[in-house]
């Protein structure tokens, strides 16, 4: 079958595969599980940040799969100190780097500090270390791969698992319907930060994560990319559905990708044609399994309102 | 040369970082606060030293940073006190683990709670296994000329570990000594700049801080444990040199009046100023009795302590805790001190008491009264007394 005779998503794929860089730095052999959303986005991010990228990775799954001694996954320097410091960690890099080339003994050179971090290292016991390296101003790019639940350790609920997901520690039960809060948005509180760029991105659409990795590093100042990362392990959701699942959560609007330029709004992903019913999404996954029809309609309604919200912002911050 | 300079200890700590041209200094104001870092950050924000600060947004942060900082190949620095040396406690150890050879100016003080700002020893007690090489000051002038030999020390290639100087909060922090401050041109040399061993060079990329699976972690521990011991002769080496280039000489174990008294008391940080003076009182008296100091924490002297404890004319030893091991054998440094002497055959009996918690002030009446114990206890011929393991506060209200 030529290439032109593949159906359109396949066709994106090739063509991204073609277009990406070459060079892997997050390389092969790694523990990660069938299908790991976080793995192939980590892939792409690192494709995207080169050869002169120190990599801070916060404790959690893409530290335990790539670094089991004497083993590494990392073609590039790397450290894992702890939990919920990896922010803390960069600033020190950022800062000792800054110094250390101007008073003249490191070569001038830019040198891309990038934080690999967990939703538990991010959105709970990481966010204040977060916040502070936000704050500051430092030159870091923070990815947060967001698999919605602390996977490493059991699939025990963060505060950015979703509404209605049942974990072991938000199980669904005969008087529980699992998650009873709403996702924390750690994008919308990096922006607060009034930071050059924050930004969502999903492996699902490989050259839009490239592109948003790149441009982190093209602005001087922090910069929080947010990434929408399939755990099939955590979801019990099909590994080999993994791509079309995380394409699913931005055609049905749960996981608008969009990114703010120095408080620009823009969705760099839209779809004019309308977003597709939550349902699609949810359907294929065990920790959504027991929702009921209503249950089902509060998130519909949730996700409605908030890619409107999406909307509005990017027409008042772009006019 | 050298001038003795009148100058707050906190303010003689943060030029020695200065003349250690430190590149990162990563601090967090926690309450208790001294001024060893508000200082560093004036001496940035003039230009008189060219580092980085970080204002951090928590003391855990702080040692992060220190550690990402250093992992990058830079000197770092750091200050702090009780509750906020337990809130980085987890970072702690991991400097030492990761081999990153911060040095941090421990201003000893309570931990709460109650709430306390005031000094003891209950924080660098809480830190005792964490790997740190860790030595105590007991005046302005120590605090100023350890914070120097810190960075020696650490940094050595054959150490690579992280130093904390101790010296006690607000009796040594916030008073104004007489200290011998260095002219800049006279420390240069002995501080030369720092050469990591490795560090995160996108040249030479290495990981740090991997998964220690069941297979390795056990002899990593091992390696941490060889290198804080072997620590202990390039220690040595700096105190040397250290006197023979500025006569003033450190060592681990320092005495006073040891040498024919039979009656000693133990004791670390700046206590033992004022434990001489009681010894002075009581040989007025006729009294044998001497002050020893136990200078080095980490790693342990025990060599230098049995050599100064054991075949000699001293009968008993009284060792005085700034803190207390709840439930456990009365304070940390007499449970050592009691556990290096225990294979030695001709030994003196050593008692504990606790005294000086949370910034209650030692009187010499008490430590006159420390030495009744000791003198009691070797009167009776009893190993600590009746009750051995009962705590003795030494002025405490009933």
């Amino acid at each position: 079958m030529s290439v032109t005779q593949r159906p359109k998503e396949a066709y994106l794929n090739v063509f991204a595969y073609r277009m990406a860089p070459r060079e892997e730095y997050f390389t092969r052999g790694h523990r990660a599980c069938q299908g790991c959303g976080p793995a192939l986005g980590l892939r792409h991010i690192m494709k995207a940040a080169g050869r002169d990228t120190i990599v801070v990775n916060a404790t959690g799954c893409m530290e335990i799969i790539s670094s089991p001694y004497p083993y590494t996954s990392w073609a590039v320097p790397w450290i894992h100190v702890a939990f919920e410091n990896a922010a803390a960690v960069a600033s020190g890099v950022d800062a000792a780097i800054e110094a250390l080339q101007r008073k003249g003994k490191l070569p001038r050179k830019k040198i891309n500090i990038l934080v690999i971090a967990g939703d538990g290292g991010t959105a709970d016991i990481g966010l204040q270390a977060l916040s502070g390296m936000l704050a500051r101003g430092h030159n870091v790019t923070y990815i947060c791969y967001d698999n919605e639940a602390y996977m490493n350790t059991g699939v025990q609920s963060s505060s950015a698992t979703p509404f209605g997901a049942s974990t072991t520690t938000t199980p669904a039960g005969k008087v529980s319907f699992g998650a009873g809060y709403w996702k924390k948005n750690v994008a919308a509180i990096a922006t607060a930060h009034n930071v050059p760029y924050v930004a969502t991105a999903c492996p699902s659409y490989p050259l839009d994560l490239i592109r948003k990795v790149k441009r982190s590093f093209e602005l001087k100042g922090p910069a929080y990319i947010h990434l929408f990362a399939v755990c099939p392990t955590g979801w019990g959701s099909p590994p080999e559905l993994t791509v079309r699942m995380g394409r699913l959560a931005v055609e049905t609007g749960i996981f608008p990708l969009y990114e703010v330029e120095f408080g620009r709004y823009r969705l760099t992903i839209d779809f004019p044609q309308g977003l597709r019913p939550v349902e699609e999404y949810l359907k294929n996954q065990r920790r959504f399994r027991h929702l009921s029809p209503e249950i089902v309609q509060q998130i519909q309604e949730r996700v409605t309102a908030e890619y409107q919200r999406l909307k509005t912002m990017e027409k008042v911050t772009q006019g | 040369m050298a001038k003795r300079t009148g100058i707050e200890v906190s303010i003689a700590i943060a030029e020695a970082a200065r003349q250690a041209d430190v590149d990162v200094v990563s601090a967090y104001p926690i309450t208790p606060q001294t001024h060893i870092v508000e200082h560093l950050a004036q001496l940035v924000a003039d230009g008189d030293l060219d580092a980085n600060y970080i204002t951090v947004e928590s003391e855990h942060t702080a040692m992060s940073a220190c550690v990402g900082a250093s992992a990058a190949g830079a000197r770092v620095f750091t200050s702090t006190s009780s509750q906020g040396l337990a809130l980085m406690n987890e970072i702690v150890y991991l400097a030492s683990s990761l081999r990153t050879p911060v040095v941090m100016a421990l201003a000893n003080r309570a931990l709460s709670g109650p709430i306390s700002i005031w000094n003891d020893h209950s924080d660098v007690m809480n830190e005792r296994d964490t790997g740190w090489i860790c030595i105590f000051a007991n005046n302005g002038q120590e605090a100023y000329d350890l914070t120097l030999m810190a960075f020696r020390i650490g940094e050595d290639k054959r150490v690579m570990l992280p130093v904390m100087i101790n010296f006690d909060g607000f009796i040594l922090t916030h008073v104004i000594e007489p200290i011998y401050m260095f002219d800049d041109d006279e420390i240069a040399d002995f501080i030369p700049p720092y050469e990591p061993v490795i560090y995160l060079d996108t040249d030479n990329p290495i990981t740090m801080g991997p998964v220690g699976v069941p297979d390795i972690y056990t002899e990593a521990k091992k390696q941490q444990e060889v290198a804080i011991r072997e620590s202990r002769s390039v220690i040595d080496e700096v105190f040397d040199e250290f006197a023979g280039r500025y006569g003033r000489r450190y060592r681990a174990v320092e005495t006073y009046k040891a040498e024919d008294a039979e009656i000693v008391l133990l004791a670390q940080g700046s206590v033992i100023e004022a434990a001489e003076a009681a010894v002075d009182v009581l040989r007025d008296q006729g009294k044998k009795v001497g002050a020893v100091e136990l200078r080095l924490w980490r790693p342990f002297p025990f060599d230098d302590l049995r050599e100064v404890l054991c075949g000699t004319s001293i009968k008993q030893v009284v060792v005085l805790d700034r803190c207390i091991s709840f439930g456990g054998p009365i304070g940390p440094v007499l449970s050592e001190v009691r556990s290096a002497l225990y294979l030695e055959k001709d030994k003196p009996m050593v008692v504990g008491v606790v005294a000086g918690l949370g910034g209650r002030d030692i009187h010499l009446e008490e430590y006159i009264e420390m030495f009744r114990i000791g003198e009691e206890c070797l009167r009776t011929g009893k190993d600590a007394g009746e009750e051995p393991e009962l705590v003795k506060i030494v002025g405490l209200r009933e």
